[in-house]
């Protein structure tokens, strides 16, 4: 299949792989941030053509699995809310909350319906006249632009039943956290698809910065692998920078259009992150002219806030410091059909990455 | 298990088969192993039985509807065990105001296919329930057989060894991605048509010539990979897996890249897979190949001794990874 195959070729990964292992001298950690990035590498089984001294960490980058507890517990609670569907994406359904999860409220009875874009979600609400319906807004700058272009056509449209959850976040400050935190790194290979948006502009903090490489990579297996080299070129240079892999998606400046999009409708806010606390300035929020479509702000709830599971270790494993193996939930009461932590409920999750397709060590 | 019963339980996954082995076996004292039909020895008589609910929504879909479906899909777990369908039920569970047309067209295709696959429907019943009680269509098949002799351990495994061979009889995905495409919730269309079809011909033209068929399923909910995830467990020995060769068409590989779902999980409603003994495979394909239901036929694995327990698939790009169990639900009410 054209835009697919060529990438797939196992002559290029075989040689792409040769030129890893003749590159590396020594030890690297490279942590990819895109939840993609990590469920890409686990399908196509990345890991087992790359030498051992080539250490790939998983990061914060699957928007599920950062998003906070009581941002579930929250949508849970709209969903109790007489004459109110939740229109969600599907991953987000399973997630656990404090006590619940949107799954087991469907199955009392909660209308929630899986939606596969905002504007679907538009629709539910334009045939519901009666009903309000929720969109728990989440993902990074990739999904953002999209929920703005639907809120601006809720307000064109005047539809008044018609409100975003949003959990929405950016990904360069909890990178620059990942890197406060002194976790010990070589680079980062930087998310693809959020870059097509930002631009590759916005990772120029981490060489200047940090003394951190990047490469934006693509998602196929020869994109990785080549992102993967150049990072190690980089290592053994001593030239960090910001580079471009994935040449056939991502520019300097990005999508301008989106942007406009996104800075029309949202502005920054603080924002918690599963296993981060709160980062400054890395959510958006609704802006004011948009706050009717704002659930927060329309449909205000309360909940109590409760900690995660002490046993669980996904804020360590989204850190990077740890993988799923070193917790003693894994594979035996956290599973995906019975997620403790979310890292196992997103197919982008890191421990859902490894249940799948890694073998038992 | 949850208090409440989640659509994850009906999934055809994990869930699913804990909610079975846990409540109804125990419950009915059924035998391991569990199998697509149950075969009865009385009299000297071997017969299959097997009876399955079909729910799809829409109930018309491109290349088929919920009609042909309950008549192929009970087809096809008859003759997945080596038996030669013969009689089927068909009952209705009708919500109140449905087009009786609709019906008319439902019925058509069934006496259609059922007259194609060479069975009868003999018995049924009809129900009607009130408006909202129902989606506005359900049907229940049983259906019944001869088992030939000799064709015993095609359900159950027991002759599968290390070196068998691995062959599924076409391209993965097609029904789960023309059912996705026709509920409208897409913003695309796709050209993408369901495999439904009662594949019992072609499965006997094999059984006729061929010996060494060890083991036989059709890739329903959750498509290939819970059928390996099964043959995993029957028979103790790992699998080893060639992305490369398991055939998938375009336009699914293309919507599976899009939506992010993978073909290894997808329904199909006229696939098989056969452990093939390493003597004859390649005359089953041969055989599977001269079948308009098997033309895209391809060996893609085989069993091993190492990696017991696992389905260890050699990836595209020439990786190496687990081929899990599906768990959860990928697309509700396919079939």
């Amino acid at each position: 299949m054209k835009y697919i195959e060529e990438y797939r070729d196992r002559d290029l990964i075989m040689k792409l792989a040769d030129h890893i292992r003749q590159s590396a001298v020594g030890r690297y950690s490279f942590m990819e941030v895109c939840g993609g990035h990590t469920s890409a590498i686990h399908r196509f089984g990345i890991p087992s053509l790359l030498p051992p001294g080539i250490d790939l960490i998983s990061g914060p980058g699957c928007p599920v699995c950062v998003t906070s507890a009581d941002f579930i517990d929250r949508a849970v609670s709209y969903s109790k809310k007489e004459n109110v569907i939740i229109a969600t994406f599907g991953d987000l359904i399973r997630v656990p909350g404090s006590s619940s999860s949107l799954e087991k409220e469907r199955s009392k009875g909660a209308d929630i319906r899986i939606v596969f874009s905002g504007l679907e979600a538009l629709n539910i609400a334009r045939s519901n006249p009666e009903k309000i319906i929720i969109f728990p807004g989440i993902g990074f700058e990739t999904t953002a632009p999209g929920t703005a272009v639907t809120i601006k056509q809720a307000k064109e449209a005047g539809l008044n039943n018609f409100l975003v959850l949003s959990a929405h976040k950016v990904m360069p400050p909890v990178m620059d956290a990942i890197v406060r935190e002194g976790i010990r790194l070589n680079g980062f290979i930087c998310p693809g698809h959020v870059a097509t948006i930002t631009g590759s502009g916005v990772f120029g903090f981490l060489p200047e910065k940090y003394d951190l490489g990047c490469v934006i990579a693509g998602f196929e297996p020869s994109d990785l692998l080549q992102s993967i080299l150049m990072l190690l070129r980089q290592v053994n240079r001593k030239s960090p920078v910001v580079e471009i892999q994935y040449t056939r998606a991502v520019t300097l400046t990005g999508n301008a259009i989106a942007q406009r999009h996104l800075s029309d409708v949202f502005e920054f806010t603080d924002a918690e992150w599963r296993g981060f606390g709160t980062i400054p300035d890395s959510g958006l929020r609704l802006k004011k002219e948009f706050e009717n479509f704002d659930a927060a702000k329309r449909l205000p709830v309360t909940i109590s806030h409760h900690n995660d599971n002490p046993s669980c270790i996904c804020g360590d494993i989204l850190r990077g410091l740890k993988k799923p193996y070193d917790c003693s939930l894994f594979r035996k009461a956290c599973t995906p059909e019975n997620p403790v932590g979310a890292c196992m409920v997103s197919a982008e999750g890191t421990c859902n990455s490894f249940f799948k397709y890694v073998p038992d060590e | 298990m949850s208090e409440l019963i989640t659509l994850n339980h009906g999934s055809g996954g994990k869930q699913a088969h804990e909610l079975i082995r846990n409540l109804f076996a125990r419950k009915f004292g059924m035998p391991e192993p569990m199998t697509d039909s149950a075969v009865i020895k009385e009299q000297g008589i071997e017969l299959a039985f097997t009876t399955d609910s079909y729910v799809v929504d829409p109930l018309f879909f491109p290349g088929g509807n919920i009609g042909k479906l309950a008549v192929c899909g009970t087809v096809n777990d008859l003759a997945v065990s080596g038996a030669v369908p013969k009689y089927i039920s068909a009952s209705f569970i009708i919500e109140e105001g449905f087009p009786l047309k609709d019906l008319e067209i439902i019925a058509d295709s069934m006496a259609e296919e059922a007259n194609r696959a060479g069975v009868r429907i003999v018995t049924g019943d009809t129900k009607v329930v009130g408006k909202g009680k129902c989606d506005k269509l359900f049907i229940t098949t049983a259906g019944t057989g001869f088992l030939r002799s000799g064709f015993e351990h095609i359900s159950t495994g027991k002759k599968i060894i290390t070196g068998d061979r691995l062959i599924v009889s076409g391209a993965l995905g097609n029904h789960a991605i023309a059912v996705l495409g026709a509920r409208n919730n897409l913003s695309f269309s796709s050209s993408v048509v369901s495999d439904c079809a009662s594949l019992n011909n072609m499965i006997q033209s094999v059984l006729a010539e061929c010996h060494q068929v060890h083991f036989m399923r059709d890739l329903t909910r959750g498509g290939l990979a819970a059928v390996l995830y099964e043959l995993v467990q029957i028979s103790s020995s790992g699998l080893i897996v060639d992305e490369i060769s398991v055939p998938v068409e375009d336009p699914v590989r293309g919507l599976c890249e899009v939506l992010g779902f993978d073909p290894f999980y997808l329904a199909n409603e006229g696939k098989i897979l056969i452990v093939a003994g390493e003597n004859e495979y390649e005359k089953i394909l041969k055989i599977l190949r001269s079948h308009p239901y098997g033309e895209k036929a391809a060996l893609i694995g085989e069993v091993t001794a190492l990696h017991k327990g696992n389905v260890i698939l050699n990836t595209t790009s020439g990786g190496k990874r687990i081929l899990d169990i599906p768990s959860g639900v990928q697309l509700p009410r396919i079939c």
